[in-house]
């Protein structure tokens, strides 16, 4: 590699020294040349490109021999300029940008904008319950797929394979729900500001019933393979630690903040969406390493499973309530349906503001147009997604468009832990540790 | 003499006359005690363990059930140290940044969300600096994880944190210009083609706020 | 498999007949390897289209290379940034040829959604893409009707002179070509 010029790598002159980059070339001479100098500092990028970082995270390690010294983390290569986007789009069309955000739980990311909209126009009692006890299934189906997600890739990087073909088989029905009530898999949009695009057809809460049941006697294939597992437990017992004093001064929340012994959940301390009247516990551990992380997530699967129930019953008394806000110049207009060419408004509504009401054809025409107006003032909610606690602060300066979105995403902080987690430890242990974080670079870039 | 009329398109060929609109922003005042909710106990207790509160506090501001108190940006590392300390707010869930390009010498708002988890309480800290002298104390030493928050929103809106261990773009590239989420950075896009004709991109497209 | 016509019935049973350009093509796009370049949400639905119900093993594409060296097919999944774009060069030059590219999903294929300074507009911008794929994201069903694609259009590929000449007549014709917001007159 310094044989010859190579534009990716040369070795260089720098403040630190000589530094070598590797991509290539004779290991005999980068060895010499290495071994002239007596130096034994190895700084290795696990890049941006990489099967076991989770998605775009650049690692840098500085090693010796196999022991981590000093661990960096490289972010911002899914910087997408999100936040900026949605001051160009109305408070509607901004939820189609937020949900894409955190890409594996975008009903999450939906729901906090729209509470925090909501919260803003001040009519947050005013959803009606039967959108808020949909927002609440729609969430808790997203939290199990996210954890689906994180425990099969956690398990691919440690080596386990099959654990993954089991996940994402699980995933695959979730998706089949969410397909079936919003008419997408991912990056829905499917939760606005006033109640939710449009109810459940006819049919779905059966086919969420067996759904329930089926994931409760599968989750066990997982259970089976990984938690009595010796190598899974010498992989992850020990490994990552992070104590209470360490989450809260990193502002660390969700599954690593409950593995220290400390119940913080959001859905129990600061109740939205009527989690107060639901029924379920909030899993912990002590160890505070990744296999109680690991523990965390395939408990609160249940728990999930359990709210999901609830959920169906109380929609089974809801029948035939709205979906939207009463007040007509917020809520979104449209009912949709399947037509004979695809989705799109239905006839019945095309007729009443064609036909039937002047009011209902100017409110359509002007919240598809211009959209609401939300009053100015400034407003940060949270909630709870499966990574920890997802903040939105929401400027409103009285007009027709956000005037800032910021997004306190989990991971962002979550990450951050990388380096107390990692260093001292071995390398195989910072893919574990990384893994336990499930970060998920598209919210921690946005 | 011009011989023009109300109507009629003028340059950019808009007709409906919604161009000329301007709209009044308004602008939340400060509020006044009592403030409800655990608000009262949160501000006593900080006058209490803080003697020059009210020289460092510039507005108090209670607006849909949340808390921000506006800080001077000399005073806000010794008013973060009390409240980690005496009144338990073990958290800073994130700094996020805002720029108001209206506010003369006030452009630059960073607002910093504090939760407590013993109390189960939340409140905003808000300082607003110039876009001239955009220097704010980092908060690092109180809570470490405003680290990556304070990189970002120095990365996003050029406000220069003193005393951080490493202010540099974290999501942008490191040798990028400019500061893309200031009012006065442009969205960037690019145009949109179609078979025949362009359409503009979406910050530069004809909107009615 | 191409066959001349008639030839084969004549001779005794057990041969195929064909051309080196079609073998060369046979077995390069049944045994595609694809590299993990998943980036954002396409990359979830790439995944679960190498998962159990989409399953991309029939196709002989469930090893997902982790090195680029060893892959021969880059699924550009999800939105390229601006600080992702040299990374996305050099694996591509890191492959070796014969290699080909699909861009999975609107933000790889223009930019998708996101029309500002953070995303590379169409990651062909920095490296030649062979098939792209709409969807924000596409289904795992629709990326695998783009690999089939690509597959047929490898089992087509010429090889040598007929190669060369293929390509010079693409080029010529590229640099010929009218940007498309110049061709007038085909809407109406």
């Amino acid at each position: 590699m310094t044989t010859f010029t190579d534009p990716y790598a040369s070795s260089q002159e720098t403040t630190e020294g000589r530094v070598y980059s590797v991509t290539g070339g004779d290991w005999d001479s980068l060895v010499t040349e290495i071994g002239a100098t007596k130096e034994e500092r190895v700084v290795l990028n696990m890049g941006p490109q990489h099967p076991s970082t989770h998605g775009v995270l650049r690692l840098i390690l500085e090693l010796e021999g196999e022991t981590v010294t000093e661990t960096r983390c490289g972010i911002g290569y899914l910087h997408t300029g999100i936040e900026k986007n949605t001051e160009f789009r109305n408070w509607t069309q901004g939820v189609t940008f937020v949900t894409r955000m955190d890409y594996l739980s975008p009903i999450f990311n939906e729901t906090a904008y729209c509470l925090g909209v909501e919260k803003l126009l001040g009519i947050t009692n005013d959803v009606t319950e039967r959108a808020t006890v949909i927002r609440v299934m729609m969430m808790e189906f997203n939290r199990i797929s996210s954890h689906m997600v994180a425990l099969g890739t956690g398990a691919l990087e440690l080596g386990a394979l099959s654990p993954m073909i089991f996940a994402f088989r699980e995933r695959e029905k979730v998706l089949d729900v969410f397909e079936m009530i919003s008419g997408l898999r991912m990056n829905m949009a499917y939760v606005r500001p006033g109640g939710v695009a449009q109810d459940l057809p006819q049919g779905a809460l059966a086919k969420i019933r067996e759904t329930v049941k089926e994931l409760r006697h599968n989750f066990k294939d997982n259970e089976k393979l990984l938690i009595g597992n010796s190598i899974w437990i010498k992989r992850t017992q020990g490994i990552g630690y992070l104590d209470l004093a360490g989450c809260t001064t990193l502002g660390i929340t969700g599954p690593v903040l409950r593995s220290t012994g400390l119940a913080w959940d959001l859905r129990k301390a600061q109740p939205y969406c009527g989690y107060e009247d639901y029924q379920f516990d909030i899993p912990t551990t002590d160890t505070c390493d990744v296999y109680g992380r690991f523990l965390i997530r395939m408990q609160e699967l249940e728990q999930s499973l359990r709210i999901i129930e609830q959920c169906v019953t109380k929609l089974e008394k809801l029948e035939g309530q709205p979906v939207m806000v009463a007040d007509k110049k917020i809520a979104w207009p449209s009912q949709l349906s399947i037509g004979a060419d695809g989705m799109g408004n239905s006839l019945n509504h095309i007729r009443e503001i064609m036909g039937e009401s002047m009011e209902a054809l100017i409110h359509h025409f002007k919240l598809v147009t211009e959209g609401f107006r939300v009053p100015a003032g400034q407003v940060y909610t949270s909630i709870e997604s499966p990574r920890g606690e997802l903040g939105v602060h929401l400027v409103s300066d009285g007009g027709t468009r956000p005037y800032r979105v910021h997004f306190r995403d989990p991971s962002f902080n979550n990450l951050q832990s990388t380096a107390v987690m990692c260093e001292g430890g071995q390398i195989a242990d910072v893919i574990a540790a990384v893994a336990s974080i499930d970060p998920v670079m598209g919210g921690v870039d946005r | 003499m011009s011989k023009d009329g109300m109507f009629g398109a003028k340059g950019s060929g808009d007709t409906s006359g919604f161009g000329g609109l301007v709209n009044a922003t308004t602008v939340i005042g400060s509020t006044q005690r009592p403030f409800g909710g655990y608000f009262d106990q949160v501000a006593d207790d900080l006058e209490r363990a803080y003697p020059l509160f009210s020289d460092a506090i510039e507005k108090v501001v209670v607006d849909r059930g949340e808390l921000t108190l506006f800080i001077k940006r000399d005073r806000l590392f010794d008013v973060a140290k009390i409240l980690r300390d005496q009144l338990k707010f073990e958290m800073c869930v994130g700094v996020s940044g805002a720029h108001y390009p209206d506010e003369n010498d006030r452009e630059l708002h960073a607002v910093y969300s504090l939760l407590s988890i013993t109390r189960n309480q939340r409140i905003r800290l808000e300082v607003c600096v110039s876009e001239k002298d955009s220097h704010v104390p980092s908060l690092v030493e109180v809570w470490a994880g405003t680290n990556w928050h304070e990189r970002e929103t120095y990365d996003m809106f050029g406000i220069i944190f003193d005393n951080h261990p490493g202010l540099t773009r974290i999501l942008m590239p490191d040798d990028w210009p400019g500061h893309p989420q200031r009012k006065d950075y442009p969205l960037g896009g690019i145009e949109i083609e179609y078979k025949g004709a362009t359409i503009p991109a979406p910050s530069q497209r004809r909107s009615y706020k | 498999m191409g066959l001349v016509v008639g030839l084969e019935e004549k001779l005794p049973s057990g041969f195929l007949l064909t051309t080196v350009e079609k073998l060369a093509g046979y077995m390069r796009k049944n045994s595609l390897w694809p590299a993990t370049f998943g980036l954002a949400c396409c990359a979830i639905e790439m995944m679960a289209a190498g998962a159990g119900r989409y399953d991309l093993a029939r196709f002989g594409m469930e090893v997902f290379r982790a090195s680029p060296r060893q892959a021969d097919l880059m699924i550009v999944a999800g939105r390229v940034s601006n600080k992702m774009a040299p990374v996305v060069r050099k694996i591509y030059d890191q492959m070796a040829a014969p290699k080909w590219t699909i861009a999975m999903g609107a933000c790889a294929s223009s930019g998708g959604m996101f029309n500002n300074y953070a995303i590379v507009q169409g990651v062909d911008h920095i490296i030649p893409v062979d098939i792209y794929l709409p969807g924000c994201p596409p289904r795992p069903e629709m990326l695998m009707d783009a690999i089939l694609k690509l597959h047929e259009q490898i089992g087509n590929e010429k090889l040598g002179p007929n190669r060369e000449k293929i390509i010079k007549e693409v080029e010529a014709a590229a640099l010929a070509a009218k940007p498309t917001h110049q061709l007038k007159g085909l809407l109406a």
